[in-house]
């Protein structure tokens, strides 16, 4: 890359010393209706050149807002209520449309939040990059192609050519977030912005093109403000640590000081509640499994082909009652296939799998409804599970007028509700929530009523696909807790699809770890995780954010 | 947009709308403020309710015969006695467009429920069952919107022959492959959703995913296709009236009315203007609620 | 990519095939045809022989199977049939008025996807808001003017008040432009209705985003992304705004008076001449289907992840939006909201 700092500084004139990027007491709002929400107040922050600023926070913090403030590029209902952007010693917040559109890609640029959707669809990718040139630079278009190549090769695509004239749906993910990168830097700017740039990777993709944004900004000394919700990443990859909460700064600190030593109450609490730090103290109920000494589970040589493709390929393992068994792997890996066989939403290919005893391979979804009384299932989206015509209780309620003769509904009112009441109640939320619609459920509470859902049955075996990964840290924290509380209070057997290793070590017994339909290795959870047999295993234990955060 | 989740939720202001409606008087004050603010549908809801009545009591609108006869009132132009004038025969021109809503409105009504009727058995079956019964019902939609709607309905006018009852029936049946095709997918929609998924793995059994869960999800969109069939069903009930295949005369009925205005077009205007501002502003009325609803479903 | 078209191809003769049968079913149930009046009309003072004879001339006398697989035999070597009326070749008979209805259908197309290119442009990107709001108001009150209402009022105008185009058609160009302006704003409704919506919907997309990001203006992002992304819609949409053509035709030849295929369907189904409305119906679908098809082959070229689809020779991914010859009509406002991935936004 040519982008060395002699070059910058003959193009933009010698920039003045201090922070490239200063914020200023910035306060952003939303107009709704009539009203404004103020959604980013009060602010401040410097970056100097080559540094990283990561800007932690959950979901509605307001934390993205800051990015497209910084940018220019509010939502049409935006408005900035206050305060100033400074790039370079110069405001930039209050100049017209024109000037800041030479900035933008230029002096500031962005990787955006999702890369499936983020490049033009019908259009090839390597002209896609060349916007930026065709933009910001005189090159002709021979040039630019060549820059673009270039590009493609320092994110590390080896065919360039070949890459340069595919389009984005021929490209993987992660594949498409580099091809977002080279389009970031191909103007040499002095700040990127990085808008959770790996939310929705696999945890290897993620370590690579983070490892691929550090290289970069090590090589042309720009600055990062890395947005993320992952503080693992925050902590491994950043020289500051912004904590946004309800659109403040609730701290700002050297990265090394927020680790170790955190003032804000917010933040501490947010630390204590990453996964990595995360550890049950689990009691289990010793009297069920004595009882019946029988494994809950018990898969044998389990296949499923769909067409030509093979989803789950020869799998084996035995789930003990009243234990937690957790199955990782990357997308694709064929976990949530296996659940959906366990919970009988998809019929095996070949091989055994008996629930309680009962050999339920080969039934139908017909003929497996009366073993849905014990078996029960969470998912990852709680609200595209729920009827969106139905409130708490019709949606607990279900499983319960299922089993009941049909017709009865009426007659079992009283009763219906209470166990509804109940199960509301095991899942820490209160009866007050009957009537409430999903819809005004914040993500966590959801995810609470889905648990009470799979609860009020009574079931013996939950399978939990995925069930806080579309949550916030703390909230997650929250979930997991009470299915660790549950499990010891009703002697539940669980099995966890999962892609966090950091959740699956929290509160498994056993783990087998999925990769390409076929399971690579299997153990004790402390086992698999301290003496990983299978080079894979080493490889997603190696691409874990924030190993920072897990030394303390 | 990518932000959403930091947007803030839309849900606020309607909080506030009902917030506000707790005392009768505040309850008037926001039903008025509501009112200003979506002029259009209450406009177009006042242009319907006028259509409707016209069509179930017209002795109330038009005191006149709309086929009497009168052989000294010939083609006179619109005065105080005769609103929009009169037509060839004497007859009362206004009279005779609020007597037209019935045979229009009735019309659009047999249309649209033999599109849904007809539309929905097949696109229900073929959703819900899938396989080869989605196949041929697939083939058979397909065939039936090759042929173009309006030149369809021209030909089933051939087998049925003339009058308002068999235009609406010609109109309904085309528009029912459209219906068909609509239901289908929303079914399919509803079967594949997650939610029902969930609803068999906590044990419901098919009837219950069917009744609870596919059939009133499906619902919506169906029934905004409904109000947009509508508006269709007017516009080609009354072409067809226009080109003779539709009411047969005496008996008043929109496009009736403009075609046999057509040829006094040079001289008398009016005799044409007012029925046809009427279709248009009847079936611009009933797209605007139509769509007002649909916004409001969305949300 | 040949084995694409040639599958759309047979797909196309096939459903041909089952339209023109489905429409040859429909008027054998007929119960009454212009022969049988002919016959039974006392009047005419016909003997049963004459009936007879006039029946065996038609080939009424036979079971309507031996009717049906002699029509069809017929259509192969290019013989429609006769008129009962006149006795004429339907095929002459349409062979002669078609020139005109082509010429009429064409420009009114061509009026059409200018109007609808315009509102939606303008409609989305003038500086003006009482503009837009105009503009975009446009789709849905075309769509709920009926044509024969719109070709009324242009004659009334343009013809008798300002005397701008002959009121009757005297074979100049000029007198195909009233017309075909009315069949322009009737088919423009559905196009610029789909083509602002997604116009709209596109630039909501966080593409339009990025390249906001790295500095492009509304005009580089609407000419690099926009436009193509947002006329994929409008192809489909072109297709069936051709059937909504070859039924404005009808409405509006008889509004102007025109000669045309809209007058002999009209002169044949009032004379339940049904040779004649089975040789219209089947000339029309023959024309929709085609341009359709050609829709059908032009889309991947335009699309690449249609062009993927077909050359992974996949099985449509999108349950629910399974392509037939004609994709479903849309009502006015049915289109308004392109189904994009939502769950993107709410994730």
């Amino acid at each position: 890359m040519s982008g060395d700092v002699a070059q910058r500084a003959a193009r933009d004139g010698t920039p003045p010393p201090g922070p490239v990027l200063a914020v200023e007491d910035l306060s952003v709002g939303y107009q709704l209706g009539h009203s404004t929400k103020t959604v980013v107040r009060n602010i401040s922050f410097e970056l100097e050149p080559g540094q990283v600023l990561a800007l932690v926070g959950e979901s509605g913090s307001g934390k993205s807002t800051i990015g497209h403030a910084i940018l220019g590029l509010l939502p049409a209902n935006g408005r900035l209520l206050g305060g100033s952007v400074r790039y370079q010693g110069r405001t930039i917040s209050d100049l017209p449309g024109g000037q800041l559109r030479e900035l933008r890609g230029r002096a500031i640029s962005l990787i955006p939040q999702d890369p499936t959707v983020s490049l033009d669809p019908v259009r090839r990718v390597g002209p896609q990059v060349e916007d930026v040139l065709r933009l910001h630079t005189g090159l002709d278009g021979e040039a630019r192609r060549r820059r673009v190549h270039e590009l493609f090769a320092l994110v590390g695509f080896d065919d360039v050519e070949r890459r340069y004239r595919q389009f984005p749906h021929e490209l993987s993910g992660g594949m498409r977030q580099r091809v977002l990168i080279a389009a970031a830097v191909a103007a040499e700017p002095d700040v990127i912005v990085a808008d959770e740039p790996t939310s929705g990777l696999d945890a290897t993709v993620q370590a690579q093109v983070l490892d691929l944004i550090d290289d970069l900004r090590r090589r042309g000394g720009t600055s990062v403000v890395l947005i993320t919700h992952d503080l693992g990443v925050a902590a491994d990859r950043s020289d500051l640590v912004g904590v946004v909460r309800d659109g403040r700064l609730a701290e700002l600190a050297p990265t090394g000081v927020f680790v170790q030593n955190p003032r804000d109450e917010y933040s501490r609490h947010l630390l204590d509640n990453v996964p990595s730090r995360l550890s049950f103290t689990r009691d289990r109920g010793s009297g069920t499994a004595s009882e019946d000494p029988g494994p809950a589970v018990e898969v044998r040589h389990l296949s499923k082909h769909y067409g030509g493709h093979t989803a789950v390929d020869d799998i084996s393992f035995t789930v003990a009652r009243g234990q937690t068994f957790s199955i990782v792997g990357e997308s694709g890996s064929g976990k949530s296939t296996t659940a959906r066989i366990l919970t009988g939403l998809t019929r095996a290919t070949a091989g055994r799998v008996s629930l309680l005893g009962t050999e339920v391979g080969t039934l139908d979804t017909k003929a497996f409804r009366p073993l849905r009384r014990d078996v029960q299932i969470v998912f990852q989206n709680p609200y595209a599970s729920f009827d969106p015509r139905f409130d708490v209780l019709s949606v607990v309620e279900e499983p319960l007028r299922s089993f009941q003769p049909a017709g009865s509904a009426r007659r079992r009112r009283q009763e219906n509700r209470d166990r509804v009441v109940a199960a509301l109640e095991a899942a820490s939320l209160p009866a007050s929530f009957l009537h409430r619609h999903p819809r005004e459920l914040s993500g966590g509470q959801r995810q609470r009523v889905a648990i009470a859902r799979a609860l009020v049955l009574e079931p013996k075996v939950v399978v939990l696909d995925e069930p806080i990964s579309a949550l916030d840290v703390s909230v997650q924290a929250q979930i997991l807790e009470l299915l660790v509380r549950l499990q010891s209070e009703l002697g539940l057997t669980y099995v966890l699809i999962s892609h966090d290793l950091a959740v699956v070590r929290a509160i498994s017994d056993r783990v087998a770890v999925m990769r390409r339909g076929g399971i690579v290795e299997q153990g004790e959870t402390a086992q698999v995780f301290e003496s990983p047999a299978s080079p894979y295993t080493a490889q997603l234990l190696g691409a874990i954010a924030g190993r920072r955060l897990a030394i303390r | 947009m990518t932000t959403t989740a930091e947007n803030p939720a839309p849900s606020v202001e309607a909080r506030d709308t009902g917030g506000s409606a707790k005392t009768s008087r505040g309850r008037a004050i926001a039903i008025l403020l509501w009112s200003i603010r979506h002029w259009s549908v209450v406009v177009a809801g006042a242009v319907l309710v006028v259509a409707v009545l016209w069509a179930l009591v017209p002795g109330w609108f038009a005191h006149s015969s709309p086929t009497a006869i009168g052989a000294t009132d010939k083609l006179l132009p619109p005065s105080s006695a005769h609103w929009f004038g009169t037509d060839r025969l004497g007859r009362d021109q206004y009279s005779r467009v609020v007597h037209g809503a019935r045979a229009s409105l009735s019309g659009s009504v047999v249309a649209v429920l033999i599109g849904v009727a007809v539309g929905s058995v097949f696109g229900a079956l073929a959703g819900w069952f899938g396989r080869w019964i989605d196949a041929v019902v697939m083939r058979l939609i397909d065939v039936v919107l090759s042929i173009p709607g309006f030149l369809l309905a021209i030909t089933i006018v051939v087998v049925l022959g003339y009058g308002i009852l068999q235009a609406a029936a010609a109109v309904g049946l085309t528009s029912s492959a459209a219906f068909a095709r609509l239901i289908r997918s929303e079914v399919l929609r509803a079967r594949t959703s997650q939610y029902v998924e969930a609803a068999v793995a906590s044990g419901a059994r098919s009837s219950t995913v069917l009744l609870r869960h596919v059939v009133p999800n499906s619902l919506g969109p169906t029934l905004s296709l409904v109000t947009i069939q509508f508006g269709i069903s007017i516009i080609w009930i009354a072409s067809l009236s226009f080109l003779g295949l539709g009411a047969q005369p005496p008996s008043p009925e929109w496009g009736r009315l403009v075609a046999d205005g057509r040829n006094f077009l040079a001289s008398k205007p009016y005799l044409v203007v007012y029925p046809a501002l009427t279709v248009a502003a009847v079936v611009l009325a009933g797209n605007r609620l139509a769509r007002h609803f649909a916004e409001r479903q969305k949300r | 990519m040949a084995r694409y078209v040639l599958k759309r191809l047979a797909h196309t003769v096939l459903v041909l095939w089952a339209a023109y049968t489905l429409a040859f079913i429909l008027l054998t149930a007929l119960p009454g045809n212009a022969i049988s009046n002919l016959i039974n009309n006392p009047q005419n003072q016909l003997t049963p022989e004459d009936g007879k004879l006039l029946k065996a001339f038609y080939g009424l006398d036979h079971p309507v199977v031996v009717q049906y697989v002699r029509a069809l035999d017929a259509l192969l070597h290019g013989n429609l049939g006769y008129s009962l009326s006149s006795g004429a070749k339907v095929a002459d008979l349409l062979g002669d008025a078609l020139p005109g209805t082509l010429r009429l259908t064409a420009l009114g197309f061509v009026f059409g996807a200018v109007i609808a290119a315009g509102v939606g442009v303008v409609g989305s990107y003038a500086r003006w808001n009482w503009l837009r709001t105009l503009l975009q108001s446009f789709p849905a009150l075309a769509a709920s003017v009926p044509s024969f209402v719109i070709g009324i009022l242009i004659l009334y105008y343009f013809s008798f008040q300002l005397h701008l185009i002959p009121a009757v058609d005297d074979g100049t160009f000029l007198a195909l432009v009233g017309p075909a302006v009315t069949l322009g704003i009737m088919v423009s409704a559905p196009l610029s209705q789909v083509f602002s919506a997604s116009i709209a919907a596109t630039r909501r997309q966080p593409f339009v985003h990025v390249l906001q990001a790295r500095g492009a203006g509304e005009r580089y992002i609407f000419g690099r992304g926009v436009l193509r992304n947002s006329s994929l819609p409008v192809l489909t949409m072109l297709g069936l705004a051709v059937g909504e053509l070859i039924a404005g035709s009808v409405v509006t030849e008889a509004v102007f008076a025109r000669n045309g295929i809209g007058q002999i369907t009209l002169n044949a189904v009032n004379t339940q001449d049904l040779p004649v409305v089975q040789g219209v119906v089947l000339v029309a679908t023959t024309g929709y289907v085609l341009v359709n098809l050609v829709v059908d082959v032009v889309h991947p070229l335009i699309d690449p992840r249609i062009r993927a689809d077909i050359l992974a020779a996949r099985p449509k991914k999108t349950k629910g939006s399974e392509k037939g010859a004609i994709p479903a009509r849309l009502g006015p406002d049915e289109a308004t909201s392109p189904r994009l991935p939502e769950e993107v936004a709410t994730r």
